[in-house]
């Protein structure tokens, strides 16, 4: 290789490699603030900080959505299966919302470890299927319309 | 091999090649295109959970998946440019640029109206989304660049210079929703083991990504071939091959 094209090449090689290193290592040293939320292990751990606003996300506890009957607050558990923390929210939740399915919520955690959320966020997960298939992976029979269509539950 | 290099580099052969070649892709790709959108859109089953809104996904991944892979055809031919001065690569990375921005853009604009209905945000600054957005910019950056300078070795040498500090990139939104929390999910289709996506809609999703990848090239090819036209319009060689 001409000797003046193997040095531009080094050359080109130097700027991926130095700005590679450099961001990994902002990227890295920015971790806590590039994560979107924080996990329910790392609330009961202590770890997230209380009185300013947070997110947290996890997947809402099986059986543990309590809904109000006077108003629109609606109180779950969110685990990580290391922790979990008590939400509540007052509002509109999303269509996919669900117990056993992943959410993001933001709002204050309290000195007492509950959380109130000031919006709540699905989480989807990569899982893509026709509802017959789901239904058979839960040995159900398909019913139609258990789908979601973007409006009601 | 490099033969084929220095055949490519030579302007007369790749208006040649370019021609050819658009003529080869634009059925396939039409073709594909719409066979892809009628499989995808109208035939595939909905999804158990999302229902119909999931629909999205088949415009939404490949124009991300060809956006991404782009910027790296980008990077590579900005590294030719810069080492090996190859003239038609400084003319692929300036055709290219507005290309993978317009997919970027695309990607992003449909995620934020898949967003809405099933996280209920249109935006979210998580690592995911920041980080595409981020390729967005550089885009767009490498665009200006081409744009700023009077002198073209020297427009060439920045946008070849950008492209390659932008490639860290690439790995990065690549792997986000890996490494770090997001509320993006993270891949459905994975190159080892078996596929989060059932295949009902796998296969039409492959063809979209295959027919995006084919729009890509044939825009640009176009792009090229339209530049060629302009910058050789005064040379016997192009007036040869137009008359």
């Amino acid at each position: 290789m001409h000797p003046k094209r193997k040095q531009r090449l080094i050359i080109s090689i130097c700027i991926v490699v130095f700005s590679s290193t450099a961001i990994g290592l902002v990227s890295y040293a920015l971790r806590g603030n590039i994560n979107l939320f924080y996990p329910p292990a790392d609330v009961t751990a202590g770890i997230a900080p209380t009185d300013r606003a947070i997110r947290v996300g996890g997947m809402v506890v099986e059986g543990s959505i309590k809904r109000s009957e006077t108003d629109l607050t609606t109180v779950f558990l969110v685990t990580d299966y290391d922790g979990s923390v008590e939400i509540s929210y007052t509002g509109i939740l999303p269509d996919l919302f669900a117990e056993g399915e992943g959410v993001v919520a933001s709002g204050v955690l309290g000195r007492d470890g509950r959380f109130v959320a000031t919006e709540v966020l699905a989480k989807h997960d990569e899982n893509y299927m026709p509802p017959e298939v789901a239904a058979a992976l839960e040995g159900k029979k398909p019913k139609a319309g258990s789908y979601n269509l973007g409006e009601g539950g | 091999m490099w033969s084929i290099v220095h055949k490519m580099g030579s302007p007369p052969w790749f208006y040649r090649f370019a021609n050819r070649a658009i003529a080869w892709l634009l059925p396939i790709v039409l073709l594909a295109l719409v066979v892809g959108s009628i499989w995808g859109l109208l035939i595939a089953p909905p999804d158990y959970r999302q229902g119909n809104s999931y629909r999205i996904i088949f415009i939404h991944v490949p124009a991300a998946v060809v956006a991404l892979a782009g910027y790296y055809v980008m990077a590579t031919a900005g590294l030719m440019s810069l080492v090996w001065k190859i003239k038609m690569a400084d003319t692929a990375m300036r055709a290219l640029a507005p290309v993978g921005a317009a997919l970027t853009f695309i990607a992003l604009v449909t995620g934020s109206i898949w967003g809405k209905p099933t996280w209920g945000a249109w935006w979210v600054w998580d690592a995911r989304i920041t980080s595409m957005l981020i390729l967005f910019f550089l885009y767009l950056g490498v665009m200006a660049l081409s744009e700023a300078f009077d002198n073209k070795a020297a427009a060439a040498k920045a946008c070849a210079v950008l492209s390659l500090v932008g490639t860290v990139n690439i790995p990065i939104i690549y792997k986000s929703v890996d490494w770090w929390y997001s509320l993006h999910q993270p891949a459905s289709i994975k190159f080892t083991g078996e596929s989060a996506i059932d295949t009902s809609m796998l296969y039409p999703l492959l063809l979209m990504i295959l027919a995006f990848y084919g729009l890509f090239a044939l825009s640009v090819l176009l792009r090229m071939r339209t530049e060629l036209l302009l910058t050789y319009r005064q040379s016997a060689w192009l007036n040869a091959e137009v008359s």
